[in-house]
């Protein structure tokens, strides 16, 4: 029996799925990828005007856009805002405060994570930063999911709405390898279903998978966190990654997994120039 | 859809596999082979779900006394478990060929 699965696979493996690439194709170019990343989406949506990529499944379907259009008065995420903005003012048992963590108090920054830290050689999400804040003046971390992280980074994405996505890749081997890593996630594919990010976010935006409507990638960071009905709640970037890999029947990875990060700092890199739209409602 | 398709046979063989009358032994084994190849499959970051459906559903199993289901199920984790090895090698080269250019 083993003998057959053996050779299914081997089968499988000596099949060759693609053309055999050049190397030089392999070499690291965000700018060059940035523009390929940026032409698909403006010429295969030429319709949606730029600047609304940032608004996620409403971009690609009007109907959908007409039922948010409708709740926008009372939005479900103000609670979570009004949440954020109270801990903000809430000092630590040491007497700091998150703002103390942050540049500008943390107020208006949101358009800059994640960032590569080259003291540690790693990518920082904003979630990422929170917790560190938090461990740094002696409080126990919070669930990277929702709950008071998504209230949190709802209060710092709204007194950033507006303000353009500015991701930098320093000219640094680490950051470099980061960015990759992050492209290869999103474009790798996984589970069962043998689906990569890119098969729903780049082939199927518009398209629907039981009653949602896909999101295209570019612009695709920026309403993050998300009130989503199915959630009855508020979901972070991290439930979000965790909530897709599952779609494909893989295991999810550990929020925060240094793959999660690079991922989102590949997609917050494709969306430099656009505007943060976050906290953001879906149904 | 190669893939599917592959799991889909894999998936079968186990099913035929199985065979009456299974002991203790048999599911010792099958689930030792099953664990292994999952956990390449961890070290790979490419575990499926299903697969630890199979392990969970195989340890449940055997824990009421029926090895027949249990090993049936056991050896589908291991196939499962094996063809997330087989994916995640695979891409390790093959994801360059859907990236925009
Ligand atoms: C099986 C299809 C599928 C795959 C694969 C998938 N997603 Fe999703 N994703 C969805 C669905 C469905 C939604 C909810 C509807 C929407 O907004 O697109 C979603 C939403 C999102 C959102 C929120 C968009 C918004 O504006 O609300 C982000 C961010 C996201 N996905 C990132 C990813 C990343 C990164 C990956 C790869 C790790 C991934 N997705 C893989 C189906 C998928």
């Amino acid at each position: 029996m083993r003998r057959l699965y053996s050779i299914l696979i081997a089968m499988m493996l000596l099949a060759p799925a693609h053309p055999p690439r050049a190397a030089a194709d392999d070499a690291v170019n965000p700018d060059a990828d940035f523009k390929a990343f940026r032409d698909y989406f403006t010429k295969t949506f030429a319709k949606v005007p730029l600047d609304d990529f940032v608004n996620g499944p409403y971009s690609m379907d009007a109907e959908l856009r007409k039922q948010w259009q409708a709740i926008d008065d009372f939005p479900p995420y103000d609670f979570a805002v009004e949440r954020g903005k109270e801990m903000f003012a809430t000092p630590f048992k040491n007497g700091k405060t998150y703002g103390d963590c942050f540049a500008n108090k943390g107020i208006g920054i949101r358009q800059n994570y994640p960032y590569f830290d080259d003291n540690s050689g790693e990518i920082i999400t904003l979630e990422l930063a929170l917790n560190r804040c938090r461990e740094a003046n002696g409080e126990a971390p919070y669930s990277y999911v929702k709950d008071e992280m998504a209230s949190l980074t709802a209060y710092m994405a709204f007194t950033s709405r507006g303000k353009l996505f500015d991701i930098k890749i320093p000219n640094d081997p680490r950051a470099r390898a980061a960015y990759e890593n992050g492209k290869r996630y999103f474009y790798t594919r996984r589970g069962q279903l043998n689906f990569s990010c890119a098969s729903c976010h780049v082939q199927n935006p518009g398209n629907h998978i039981r009653t949602e409507v896909l999101a295209p990638a570019l612009g695709i960071v920026a309403g993050m966190p998300i009130y989503r009905s199915e959630w009855n709640g508020m979901g972070t970037m991290s439930r979000r990654l965790v909530t897709c890999n599952s779609q494909t029947r893989a295991v999810p990875l550990t929020p925060q997994d240094e793959d999660y990060r690079d991922v989102e700092y590949y997609l917050t890199f494709m969306a430099n120039g656009l505007p943060v739209s976050g906290p953001a409602a879906r149904p | 859809m190669r893939l599917l398709l592959v799991v889909t046979c894999l998936l079968l063989a186990a099913a035929a596999a199985a065979r009456a009358a299974s002991t203790q032994a048999d599911f010792d084994a099958a689930l030792a082979a099953a664990a292994a190849a999952e956990k390449e499959a961890g070290a790979l970051k490419n575990q499926w779900m299903p697969t630890e459906q199979a392990l969970a559903a195989a340890k449940k199993a055997a824990a009421a006394g029926d090895f027949d289901t249990a090993v049936a199920q056991a050896n589908e984790a291991e196939a499962l478990a094996k063809a997330s090895i087989a994916q995640a090698k695979e891409q390790q080269d093959a994801w360059k060929a859907g990236v925009i250019r």
